[in-house]
């Protein structure tokens, strides 16, 4: 099947079932330009994402598509470049140290920006448009107690006191970080240890450490009162947000610059941090927080937005029923056009590699390297060959379905006792009759236990699809994961491992019907 | 007629099956191949209907070169029987019977009356085996049903290669007798290989003793007890009381 074929029977399956779920979004006038808004699988990319999203369909009349949860950088940059999306939200530090791969910071933040804009335009045709305000960069932290009981503002005045650091082990080991932090601030005599995120966040609460890193938008700043010390020697490197977009939708869809104008320095880091918060901590939906906001800048958003999660695991799940349902749908689209593709591929092959022992070493021993590349791995390569969504997804589970399906068919083939092809050929049977009427009958229960195997192993492998925007129940996986909610894991691997099951149930059943009876009988 | 000249089988890991075999076999007759294992045999009846290419030497039918012949048109034409009927375990008896009318093209109706007459022939009541598995059936059953299946286009010529050696001595003897009964009337040319001399003195109008791949002696069961061409032959005829 082709990709737009593919995107097509997605879309109309999203929509019916969407339209059932009475939570579809807003169905595209005639005339409203289709914009793809992106987001990496981050909470705060997640709303910034929501953001453009909305003023793109309140202001610029467009008809929004949502593709979140990619991967990470470099999924969300090869999506924007091969045009799968039109925009995402990009830090200006990461393009100049991940994207371009410079490791020198030019001087502060306007500096950075310019040349971050002016490499992008010329290299990949791709703007920064005006940044939302904000630079999440890293800061230090202390609880707003201990830095008001010792007078500290600045990072400058740190070194002024003994304190002890419970730093994040990548800060320790970046240049950029500690090692580095030392030098400019004069932080000789600080005492370090290494320890987890999410712990040094209780650690600071409980008065073990006084000082950890961290990222000056993270809603932790928020839930655990912490106070966020001033860079004044300007060390870090700058990482304002601002869209990133397509040149091309800039002249596609005429009033998209404005309408993203509206949102110009407009979200400052306290507000970033409140927004991730309502997110992670208060359970709303991104897109509920983001239309919220909107109305707080005297902005309309025509979005109905979806309300809180329900805290529960149970109630989560009601409340997500339909949302489960489409996205089950697409999880079945997935997986059932790929392990399709890999059987009309493989049993063919397998029954000529079944005849040719060169080739079956060939075909297996391909295949059989495909299956030893872990599925994210794979996943990854097939962006550069496909871009991001449904085709690189559909790609990487006909691969891993290619081998349990080619080395069935040939096991299958080769297990037929010789002595019964020997007589279909002494009764006068072409090689044509003896494959139908006697080798694939026999070997047929064996070469249906492959498919089987491989529609399991692609629902299971499916649920990463949704790190590069193919949807599916890795949906509320990975969004789940990013903002630690295990109700929200689980409401997408619960329904996945159910629907494992039953399509290994239903496989069964199929392979059952097509065993011939005689060899039922024995 | 089965005539086969000078022929000889070299396999390809270089094992001689066949030292330029020559013998003939008369439409209508009998002829018994037997010897001890490995002794060419087998070998010999794959090559007559062309499951095997000789290295040297003919095989002809009724005169005709059978290398000139399609093989496909050729199996069609002989009924091919192996031991334990060699029956497809996923078709039913009648199924089985129905293998080659159907790769001919016979219409159903014709197909079913073929086959079960054909059952009947062979001593199984359609009306309960026909719908059989392959499974369903005693030894004996099967290698009926192998035998009709191999009557079913109804070929002039018989090749059956150790056809009731698996079964149990009382069963087998009861099929000889039957099979005799159907060769009177049926009146095929018949190639038979067995290993059991006794089998070939009952069935057989000619034997063929063949060893090592060379060809001993051939003549009647009565020409050969009564002048062995060798020690051998003797030896070999002598593990049989041979009452035919």
């Amino acid at each position: 099947m082709t990709a737009p074929r593919a995107r097509a029977l997605l879309a109309a399956l999203a929509i019916a079932l969407g339209t059932a779920a009475g939570r579809a979004q807003p169905p595209p006038a005639d005339a409203a330009p289709r914009v793809v808004v992106g987001a990496k699988k981050f909470t705060e990319n997640a709303i910034l994402a929501e953001l453009m999203a909305q003023v793109l369909e309140t202001y610029a009349g467009a008809a929004v598509e949502r593709t979140f949860n990619l991967a990470g950088t470099q999924v969300a940059f090869d999506g924007l470049r091969s045009g799968a999306i039109d925009l995402y939200a990009e830090y200006t530090g990461t393009g100049l140290r991940n994207i371009l791969g410079d490791s020198e910071t030019p001087g502060g933040a306007a500096a950075v920006y310019a040349l971050v804009s002016e490499t992008f335009r010329r290299r990949f045709a791709l703007e920064w448009l005006a940044p939302f305000g904000f630079d999440n960069t890293y800061v230090l932290l202390l609880t707003a107690e201990r830095a008001d009981a010792l007078g500290i503002t600045r990072l400058s005045d740190l070194a002024a006191h003994p304190l002890r650091y419970g730093m994040s082990h990548e800060f320790l080991a970046r240049p950029d970080g500690m090692p580095g932090l030392r030098r400019v601030y004069r932080l000789d005599e600080a005492t370090t240890v290494g320890m987890e995120h999410d712990l040094a966040f209780q650690a600071l609460a409980d008065g073990a450490i006084d000082v950890s890193d961290g990222y000056s938008t993270d809603a932790k700043i928020v839930a655990f009162d912490l106070r966020v010390l001033a860079d004044d020697r300007h060390f870090f490197p700058p990482y304002q947000a601002a869209p990133l977009a397509r040149a091309d939708l800039l002249t596609r869809v005429p009033d998209a610059a404005a309408a993203l104008r509206l949102l110009a320095g407009r979200i400052d880091a306290e507000a970033m941090r409140r927004l991730n918060f309502a997110v992670e901590a208060e359970r709303r939906a991104p897109a509920a927080v983001a239309a919220d906001f909107l109305r707080e800048l005297g902005l309309s958003s025509r979005t109905v937005a979806p309300p809180a999660r329900a805290e529960t695991f149970w109630g989560l799940l009601w409340q997500r029923r339909w949302v489960t349902l489409q996205l089950t749908g697409q999880h079945l689209l997935l997986t059932g056009v790929a392990v399709l593709a890999a059987t009309l591929i493989g049993l063919p092959l397998g029954i000529a590699a079944s005849r040719r022992p060169a080739l079956a070493t060939l075909a297996l021993s391909g295949a059989g390297i495909a299956q030893t590349i872990p599925s994210i791995a794979l996943l990854a390569f097939m962006l550069p060959l496909f871009g991001i969504g449904v085709r690189p997804a559909i790609a990487a589970l006909f691969l891993y379905g290619l081998l349990p399906i080619l080395r069935n068919t040939v096991a299958g083939l080769r297990g037929v006792d010789a002595q019964l092809i020997e007589v279909g050929r002494g009764l006068g049977m072409r090689a044509r009759d003896l494959l139908w009427r006697v080798e694939l009958p026999l070997a047929a229960p064996v070469m249906l236990a492959g498919i089987r195997t491989a529609a399991v192993i692609s629902v299971g492998t499916a649920t990463l699809a949704a790190f590069v925007g193919a949807g599916g129940l890795g949906d509320p996986i990975v969004t789940g994961l990013s903002i630690t909610d295990t109700n929200l894991v689980l409401c997408g691997a619960l329904p996945a491992a159910l629907l494992a099951m039953a399509v290994d149930g239903a496989l069964y059943g199929v392979e059952r019907l097509a065993t011939p009876r005689g060899l039922q009988a024995r | 007629m089965i005539e086969l000249e000078g022929v000889r089988k070299v396999y390809r890991d270089g094992f001689v099956a066949l030292h330029g075999l020559t013998l003939r076999v008369e439409a209508g007759t009998t002829l018994a191949l037997v010897g001890p294992s490995g002794c060419g045999k087998t070998t010999t009846i794959k090559l007559i209907n062309r499951l095997l290419e000789p290295s040297q030497g003919r095989v002809r039918v009724d005169g005709r070169d059978l290398a000139t012949l399609d093989p496909i048109a050729l199996r069609r034409g002989m009924g091919w029987v192996v031991q334990e009927g060699g029956l497809f375990p996923h078709l039913s008896a009648q199924d089985n019977v129905e293998v080659l009318p159907r790769l001919l093209g016979w219409p159903a109706g014709r197909r079913a009356a073929r086959a079960h007459a054909l059952l009947a022939l062979v001593g199984l009541d359609p009306a309960v085996h026909a719908a059989r598995y392959p499974a369903q059936l005693s030894g004996g059953q099967r290698q009926r049903v192998g035998l009709a299946r191999a009557l079913a286009a109804d070929p002039p010529i018989l090749l059956m290669d150790e056809p009731f050696g698996a079964l149990d001595p009382l069963t087998r003897r009861r099929l000889q007798e039957e099979f005799r009964g159907l060769q009177a009337r049926l009146n095929k040319t018949v190639v038979l290989v067995t290993h059991d001399v006794d089998e070939a003195c009952r069935l057989a109008d000619r034997i063929a003793v063949l060893d090592a791949g060379r060809l001993l002696q051939i003549g009647t069961p009565a020409a050969l007890r009564a002048a062995p061409a060798s020690d051998f032959v003797a030896a070999f005829l002598a593990e049989s009381p041979c009452h035919p």
